[in-house]
């Protein structure tokens, strides 16, 4: 069993009207297996409405399912019992950073978590120095949060979580309301969260540029994983990405459009390198393999005829 | 009939320590018509540039001509330029305050003091125009997805029939859905309207494809101004100050330097399909 594994989780949001009587229900999760191993980058792609908030939270057990069960770090989020394992297990991280952050200077904030569970003074300082280390925001330890970009302010609240010891990082949405600079930074560090301190990473995003470097990619419609596979895999199939109305690279619908007009190109090209170095193999293709030289040779042969 | 910034610079803060130059002798001409594109990092000057454009904030120095008259002048009516000018902020959503979407969409209008009939018919149109139905007229904003609240508060600043459109980042925030419809929306406003439209964007991809003309913003000055083939033709330079051309454009240069027959003034996916496909039918 990996670290987060849900069975056919359902999740339905109860509506209900002026009088608070329910209304109507909304099926927000709709039978989701999903089985993550412990070290991963998991990317979950889709649009707004797609469930994949509401499965996010599934991760800490900020809501349980209605159907189905996930279980983090083996344990099942349903049973109160284990609801401080899950949370400790798996931490999270949301859109707005503002909304995120309570502490007056960087480091306060950094240590509330841990001082909330009862670490030890000098525990929690080490904890700060070390979450801070790891996102690059040292440097602003006795800053005021208010006064830090957006980027910023989302590094404090991730080194928030990384105090806490979290095996399992959950980001929804991270970036939604930051400018391209403060992605990068941010994306920067989940990535070597991951790769340096093996921290699982579930990324909750709906920008296609985000998701490339992950190991594996989801794709949530109508609260169902529609398409699961590595990033190629997943942008290969171009045709259904955008019936999704979900972006490709600008490179992977190039060649996809290519190759509808007949070139043979590779399923889902994720970079420049590899797309320009087929359609030069193409292009030159008198060398070696190829069909334009293919086509050339009978050519030739009927003129020595 | 244009509007015309005249060497105008807006300085923050003047005299005090925090003093930052937000525009440095900006001088350009948005003619009427165009659609532009503004692009720049966050701290670059453009908002702080589209605020001057309805008179919002008043230049430090230089002039800014509407039509041809200083707004600057006495006697220059600002409530009338506000009303030709129209300005959609980042998270326009944030400013839906009425009971339903129908009477937030009134409220511009209402503000000119036209009678209630043409009040009520431009909140309508200006719904359509949007995508909006008269089914959502009674929903309380609240209830509305990202993106419909987002065409709500367009409508609103439509509704006041504004020669020229300002959009902040209309699809900050918004996943590719909601972006494309706010786009096309507008893209189609502008031909079927004729407005001038200047849209403020972080995406190089979003710009390339819609616009006539992008404006480049460096710290506060306009570093480049064309089409988008003129200004992505310096994407080394758009690189030094942290911009990027669309990917597609470097996709082309690498071909072109490789050998391939190739024009590199390519800024979208379409263009480089046809160009790539001739490439290789002239060879065969």
């Amino acid at each position: 069993m990996g670290i987060i594994k849900a069975i056919k989780l359902t999740y339905d949001y109860i509506k209900r009207d002026e009088e608070g009587n329910p209304d109507g229900v909304k099926r927000a999760v709709d039978h989701v297996d999903i089985d993550i191993e412990a070290g991963e980058f998991v990317a979950v792609l889709g649009h707004n409405g797609s469930g994949k908030s509401t499965l996010a939270k599934h991760m800490n057990a900020l809501l349980l399912p209605t159907e189905g069960t996930i279980f983090i770090g083996e344990k099942d989020t349903s049973d109160e019992d284990n609801l401080w394992d899950v949370r400790k297990t798996a931490g999270m991280v949301f859109q707005n950073p503002d909304n995120q952050i309570i502490g007056t200077v960087v480091e306060e904030d950094v240590g509330f978590g841990p001082e909330n569970i009862g670490v030890p003074t000098e525990e929690i300082w080490k904890r700060v120095d070390e979450s801070l280390k790891a996102v690059g925001m040292t440097a602003y330890r006795y800053h005021s949060p208010n006064k830090l970009s957006g980027g910023q302010k989302q590094r404090v609240a991730i080194a928030g979580v990384m105090a806490m010891r979290p095996k399992c990082i959950v980001l929804d949405e991270p970036t939604a309301m930051l400018d391209p600079n403060g992605r990068k930074e941010v994306l920067r560090t989940v990535r070597e969260l991951n790769r340096k301190e093996h921290i699982t990473v579930v990324l909750i995003t709906h920008y296609m540029e985000e998701v490339i470097e992950a190991d594996r990619v989801f794709v949530m419609d109508d609260g169902r994983i529609v398409m699961e596979g590595t990033p190629q895999e997943v942008f290969g199939r171009t045709q259904e990405m955008k019936d999704y109305r979900l972006d490709v690279p600008q490179v992977t619908e190039l060649s996809w459009e290519l190759k509808q007009d007949g070139l043979p190109l590779s399923d889902g090209i994720l970079t420049i390198d590899q797309f320009v170095d087929e359609i030069m193999e193409l292009y030159n293709g008198g060398n070696g393999r190829g069909d334009a030289g293919a086509v050339e040779a009978p050519g030739m042969e009927t003129a020595q005829r | 009939m244009a509007i015309e910034l005249k060497d105008v610079s807006y300085v923050y803060g003047a005299g005090t320590p925090m003093e930052v130059r937000a525009l440095d002798h900006v001088s350009l001409t948005i003619p009427d018509g165009q659609f532009i594109g503004l692009i720049g990092h966050t701290g670059s000057g453009k908002s702080t540039l589209i605020q001057h454009l309805n008179g919002l904030i008043k230049a430090t120095e230089g002039d800014i001509l509407y039509n041809g008259r200083s707004i600057y002048a006495e006697g220059f009516s600002m409530k009338e330029l506000r009303s030709k000018v129209g300005l959609v902020f980042q998270y326009p959503e944030h400013q839906l305050f009425e009971t339903d979407v129908f009477t937030d969409v009134c409220f511009g209008p209402k503000n000119l003091g036209l009678d209630k009939e043409e009040i009520q018919a431009r909140a309508r149109e200006a719904l359509e125009l949007v995508g909006m139905d008269a089914s959502y007229d009674e929903a309380s904003p609240f209830e509305l997805s990202g993106g419909q609240k987002r065409r709500v508060a367009i409508a609103g600043v439509l509704a006041m029939k504004p020669e020229v459109l300002i959009l902040d980042e209309p699809t900050a925030g918004l996943d590719p859905k909601g972006r494309d419809e706010i786009l096309d929306q507008v893209a189609l406003l502008h031909k079927e309207r004729g407005n001038t439209v200047v849209l403020v964007s972080h995406s190089m991809e979003d710009v390339a494809k819609y616009v006539d003309r992008i404006i480049v913003m460096n710290h506060g000055r306009a570093v480049f101004d064309g089409t988008p083939k003129e200004v992505f033709r310096h994407y080394k330079e758009l690189e030094q100050i942290g911009l990027a051309a669309p990917q597609v454009t470097y996709i082309v240069h690498r071909l072109k330097e490789q050998g391939f027959p190739i024009d590199g003034d390519i800024t979208t996916v379409e263009e480089a399909r046809r160009a790539i496909l001739e490439g290789i039918r002239n060879r065969k």
